[in-house]
């Protein structure tokens, strides 16, 4: 065989093989659109708008192929291929149902709320913060996101929480967390001592009944949906929907909330200045401090 | 383009022009006939360097815009120190059977074509042989080199990076090994990093898309004046310290290093291969600033200006003392040279165009080869030169892009200015490369990319820079020497 025709031969032999590639490209699953049967809304009409953006699903389709699928899967629905290596498994999206809101639990969250989770990630989880993507691409995937599950055409997403201003630091206000710690019962998945080791905590699953852990504040790492006191406040006021964490805005009032927010705070090994306010008192009154849990007077200290 | 067709090779032409047509009107029809079946997406088995991939179950494409060219999100990535920030990077996080390891290597058919080459007019020499202008040229299978690539963490905000990587023959040499102290004081802005490394260079000559002979390396990385002694080359990696910041999204960027002056040599020698000669003990240093800017839905636009200023030695302390000849022992009379420039990554949605450019310049003793102890002959000044190139990289869709660059390095000052016989173009290089990678597998666990690529190179007077280091510089010192590649292979890691 000459050069000429090993060449040629050889050239067009490759060529093939990319026609042959590309077209079982074509016939392999691709990022599926959902079925119009579901009642899900257009991937090509649908929009988010965040601030002066726009996001445009149809840009966030192509996006969610290169930077999501691998995770969320080529139907939305949280079983890509690496799913099964993942803990906590990825959102499934045909459920439309998410931790970090704004908005009452049970409710859609906002678009802000989506772009946000999408910008700041998930700490302790494989999501990472996509902060690298520029603001429009962020918009387009949140526009993409809200094409997997119908209730987006069905429903409006909730009126955000209106988070009132925080109320001073105080001992009496970390003392009064404390007591809504020990009423609420949240020491029964958090722990006595935050640690996310309570008595309940080996129970819990998630609304795809996979085993879930509490959060713990000794880690001293950032919260699932923020970093802020306001995003702690706001954590608890509309609950993790989907995960075992309740919403407490229907038994919290919301300078209690701000109470709760100061006494969660100490359990963090973080210098702040509840955690200063907290020392003081412990190591002044450290005998009067009756522990939490379930052998604790109701309200007491 | 077509002269180094001209020396009696009409029969590789022939050979050439068919298949090189054929390939792009296929390609032309698959991208018009294909594109919106190819960008309609596959399953979820996008995947990249394997190591990352198996710690963090993300898509290569998310780190790469086309393995293994970086994307924003991966530089954010590296520059965290291969690291997401979701207080699970540390090792110790992982399962133990993890363990942070990618191979590489590309078996091929290449071809090889260099024209102008002196060669005797009856092959094998002896009688009645004369020496002529020919073009040689060769075909074959064969492998490319292996890298066996292993990055990650040590401990949270400590990563490290061990890559040794052998040529074709299975010689082995460290490419890159060193440890990062990341995020000091829990700052993006202090990172500290020990060891053998590559520049900061807004774009890498180690994560592009180019892999043959001619192709495979930014001239202008690696560009000095003929008659130079300096073997400095900016696209090669570097040993000594650096130290790096970023901010969040690294849209802002520095890096101040100070390396040893021996072109990344290990074993105080001016190499990373055993057999180098010894270097001298003083430092160069580099500095590179970069700035992204938002331009929307294009993308990032990115900008850098970098200066490197170095020195190399121009003779040897020896010594005679063994008998034989003079053994060097180290390098003395450091002469200074330096690289400035600017460089730039420009997104337009589905296309990057990335412009480079730098100014060279070194000491005259560098440019003619004389110790620094001697003095210059006279019309002898110190070289310059001014390089760039422009590449364009066009995405399909994840799994298939095109590529392509223009180069040109121009001699704006010769070392020897009145020698009659050099002319004022002496060592001019013009560059051309074209290409696509179609990436059939991404899976988590490994990836393959079709690779093919064209590139052709002309430098006046010398051999083209090629990354297989053959040819003879023609007998004229005027001519131009023109060198082709074809390179087919399957690229794979795992």
């Amino acid at each position: 065989m000459t050069l000429k025709n090993f060449a040629v031969t050889f050239v067009l032999g490759s060529m093939a093989l990319v026609t042959v590639g590309a077209t079982s490209m074509r016939a392999q699953s691709h990022v599926n659109s959902p079925d119009p049967a579901l009642g899900t809304p257009s991937v090509d009409s649908t929009e988010s708008h965040i601030g002066g953006l726009t996001g445009h699903a149809a840009d966030g389709k192509k996006l969610y192929r290169r930077f999501c699928i691998g995770c969320h899967g080529p139907d939305g629905n949280g079983q890509g291929m690496n799913a099964q290596w993942i803990d906590p498994k990825p959102r499934d999206f045909t459920e439309a149902t998410f931790k970090c809101r704004s908005t009452p639990t049970g409710t859609l969250p906002t678009d802000d709320d989506l772009y946000n989770a999408i910008t700041r990630g998930f700490v302790t989880t494989n999501m990472p913060a996509w902060r690298p993507l520029t603001p429009q691409e962020r918009a387009n995937l949140v526009a993409f996101v809200k094409t997997w599950s119908p209730r987006w055409a069905k429903e409006k997403p909730g009126t955000p929480l209106t988070i009132p201003a925080e109320t001073p630091i105080t001992i009496e206000s970390i003392l009064h967390g404390r007591q809504l710690f020990q009423k609420l019962e949240c020491w029964k998945c958090h722990g006595p001592q935050g640690h996310g080791d309570g008595p309940s905590a080996d129970t819990l699953t998630d609304s795809k009944n996979n085993p879930i852990r509490p959060y713990d504040f000794s880690s001293g790492s950032r919260f699932m949906c923020g970093v802020t006191n306001q995003d702690l406040y706001r954590i608890f006021m509309t609950g993790l929907d989907g995960s075992p964490m309740p919403s407490f805005a229907d038994v919290v009032k919301p300078e209690e909330a701000w109470d709760l927010v100061h006494f969660l705070r100490t359990l963090q090994p973080l210098k702040t200045q509840e955690a200063d306010l907290w020392q003081t008192y412990r190591a002044a009154h450290g005998a009067d401090i009756k522990p939490i849990g379930p052998d604790a007077a109701p309200g007491g200290k | 383009m077509y002269k180094w067709f001209a020396n009696g090779a009409d029969r590789t032409r022939k050979s050439w022009v068919r298949p090189v047509v054929t390939c792009a009107l296929l390609m032309l029809a698959i991208v018009i006939g294909d594109c919106r079946a190819v960008s309609a997406l596959p399953t979820g088995k996008v995947m990249a360097i394997p190591a990352f991939a198996r710690k963090y179950g993300l898509p290569c494409s998310a780190c790469h815009t086309a393995w293994p060219e970086l994307n924003n999100f991966g530089k954010v990535f590296q520059d965290n120190g291969y690291q997401l920030m979701n207080d699970r990077d540390s090792l110790i996080w992982q399962n133990p059977s993890y363990f942070p390891i990618t191979f590489r290597i590309t078996p091929n058919w290449h071809r090889e074509s260099t024209g102008d080459q002196p060669v005797d007019s009856i092959p094998g020499g002896g009688t009645g042989s004369t020496i002529i202008s020919r073009n040689v040229t060769q075909a074959a299978f064969d492998l490319s080199g292996m890298d066996l690539w292993s990055a990650g963490t040590i401990y949270k905000n400590i990563s490290f990076v061990l890559l040794p990587s052998s040529d074709p023959t299975a010689v082995w040499h460290f490419e890159s090994a060193f440890l990062r102290f990341d995020n000091i004081k829990g700052s993006s802005w202090l990172n500290f990093k020990f060891g053998r490394f590559e520049l900061d260079n807004l774009i890498s000559e180690k994560r592009f898309l180019f892999l043959s002979a001619n192709g495979g390396f930014y001239q202008t990385y690696h560009f000095n004046v003929p008659g130079s002694i300096n073997d400095f080359g900016i696209g090669d990696n570097q040993i000594g310290v650096e130290l790096m910041g970023h901010n969040a999204d690294s849209s802002t960027r520095y890096s101040i290093a100070l390396l040893s002056s021996n072109e990344g040599g290990t074993n105080l020698t001016e190499s990373n291969l055993p057999g180098g000669l010894p270097s001298n003990r003083s430092f160069d240093g580099y500095m590179a600033f970069t700035k992204s800017f938002n331009a929307g839905s294009w993308g990032y636009e990115e900008f850098q200006a970098y200066a490197y200023v170095g020195q190399r030695g121009t003779y040897y302390q020896t010594t005679s003392a063994g008998g034989g000849g003079p053994v060097p022992l180290v390098a003395l009379g450091n002469e200074p040279f330096y690289r400035v420039g600017f460089a730039g990554q420009l997104h337009f949605k589905n296309l990057e165009l990335l412009p480079y450019f730098m100014h060279g310049h070194d000491s005259a003793y560098l440019g003619t080869g004389l110790p620094d102890t001697a003095g210059l002959p006279i019309g002898a000044k110190a070289p310059t030169f001014n390089g760039g190139f422009i590449e364009g990289q066009y995405f399909v869709n994840p799994q298939l892009v095109f590529f392509g660059r223009f180069e040109k390095i121009g001699v704006t000052q010769q070392a020897f200015v009145n020698e009659g016989a050099v002319p004022g173009n002496f060592g001019d290089v013009t560059a051309y490369s074209v290409g696509y990678r179609y990436y059939p597998i991404m899976f988590s666990r490994g990836g393959v990319a079709w690779h093919n690529e064209y590139s052709i190179s002309k430098s006046i007077g010398i051999v083209p820079l090629s990354g297989d280091g053959s040819g003879l510089p023609p007998l004229l010192p005027t001519n131009g020497v023109w060198s082709s590649s074809v390179f087919i292979g399957f690229d794979f890691d795992f």
